[in-house]
């Protein structure tokens, strides 16, 4: 990370939603020095009579210049995602910090398989690491499952199943909790629920695993692949929660 | 978010840019020792509370607290009694 981490304004550029409950905001941040895939950014809130709030939120997108692209989903009375949901608009400017963090990240040099384990909306940094393969044409054979509710809580649907079709080495496996379209691989039900062969990953399989969603989701994957004989240092995990309204 | 997958804690991650911004170099790879039970674990992995007035930060194996850091408009408040140690990557280092 170069430099000490400060306070900078980003303006909203375009908004555009991706599921009902979330959006994806792209910011101009004037001297953003990049980043990597899987950091994230805090954004600050701050009210006129002084009380601020912050939140952590993972860059969607890989470096493009001065651009920056967050996904945040509705938290239900979260102070500041549904501030970010509802009411943001395009013009608006906004206090953020970042790139943050040096741990959740995937380099193209990394040439080793690579699974993604998404639980709903622990998608973002995973996302963004599939994009910067594309972008820098990352031979690193990808394996990306994701977990969601139902198909209309899945995030940038139409661009996974076009990269599932045409980035060659990514495989995508959608998994679903709740209720499961017509023509699914698998009935709903969690990961490793109804087919322990869910994950594709074999307990000894060289490569990284990276794990992101609330807790409860990362918990039990991350326990099931330890339970199944995987090595623990090669899983990094992410954890969120409503804590993070 | 359902009861099954609120389990009142997030973790490390969350909180990075805070500690970030106190300590001026990245945290996320530090690896921190807790006093109570001696196991090094990295930062990120820690368990976090960040609902209250301040961040609380425990240990992933035993559940002690390890650090935690109150903010007010005047200054920084940081409680690291229940680290042993901080073992920073030298190529962090700012």
């Amino acid at each position: 990370m170069a430099g000490r981490l400060r306070w900078q304004t980003g303006r909203v550029v375009a908004i555009r939603e991706e599921t009902p409950s979330s959006k994806t905001i792209l910011f101009d941040v004037p001297g953003w020095p990049g980043h990597l895939a899987g950091q994230h950014v805090d954004l600050r809130l701050t009210a006129e009579d002084g009380y601020s709030a912050e939140r952590s939120y993972s860059i969607a997108g890989p470096v493009d210049g001065e651009r920056v692209e967050l996904t945040v989903q509705r938290v239900p009375n979260g102070e500041v995602s549904t501030y970010l949901v509802d009411d943001l608009r395009v013009g608006d400017e906004l206090e953020l910090r970042g790139p943050i963090g040096g741990w959740f990240v995937w380099r193209v040099e990394e040439l080793l398989p690579v699974l993604l384990v998404a639980g709903g909306s622990g998608v973002v940094p995973l996302m963004a690491m599939v994009r910067e393969r594309a972008r820098t044409g990352g031979v690193a054979p990808f394996t990306f499952v994701y977990s969601a509710r139902s198909a209309a809580e899945v995030y940038y649907a139409d661009e996974l199943a076009g990269r599932a079709r045409d980035d060659d080495g990514l495989t995508v496996s959608l998994v679903y909790t709740r209720s499961a379209p017509a023509g699914s691989h698998r009935p709903a039900g969690r990961i490793g629920q109804s087919d322990p062969d869910d994950l594709g990953w074999k307990p000894g399989a060289e490569g990284r695993v990276y794990v992101c969603g609330p807790t409860g989701f990362v918990e039990a994957v991350v326990g099931m692949m330890l339970d199944r004989g995987h090595d623990p240092s090669t899983i990094r995990t992410e954890r969120f929660g409503p804590t993070g309204g | 978010m359902s009861a099954d997958t609120d389990m009142g804690y997030v973790d490390g991650n969350a909180v990075i840019g805070a500690f970030t911004e106190v300590f001026g170099s990245d945290v996320s790879v530090v690896m921190l020792t807790c006093a109570a039970c001696g196991a090094a674990r990295r930062f990120v992995e820690a368990h976090v509370y960040d609902r209250g007035p301040g961040i609380v930060l425990r240990c992933p194996q035993c559940d002690e607290v390890t650090a935690r850091m109150v903010r007010t408009p005047s200054e920084v408040w940081v409680d690291l009694r229940g680290v042993a140690a901080w073992r920073i990557p030298a190529n962090v280092v700012i």
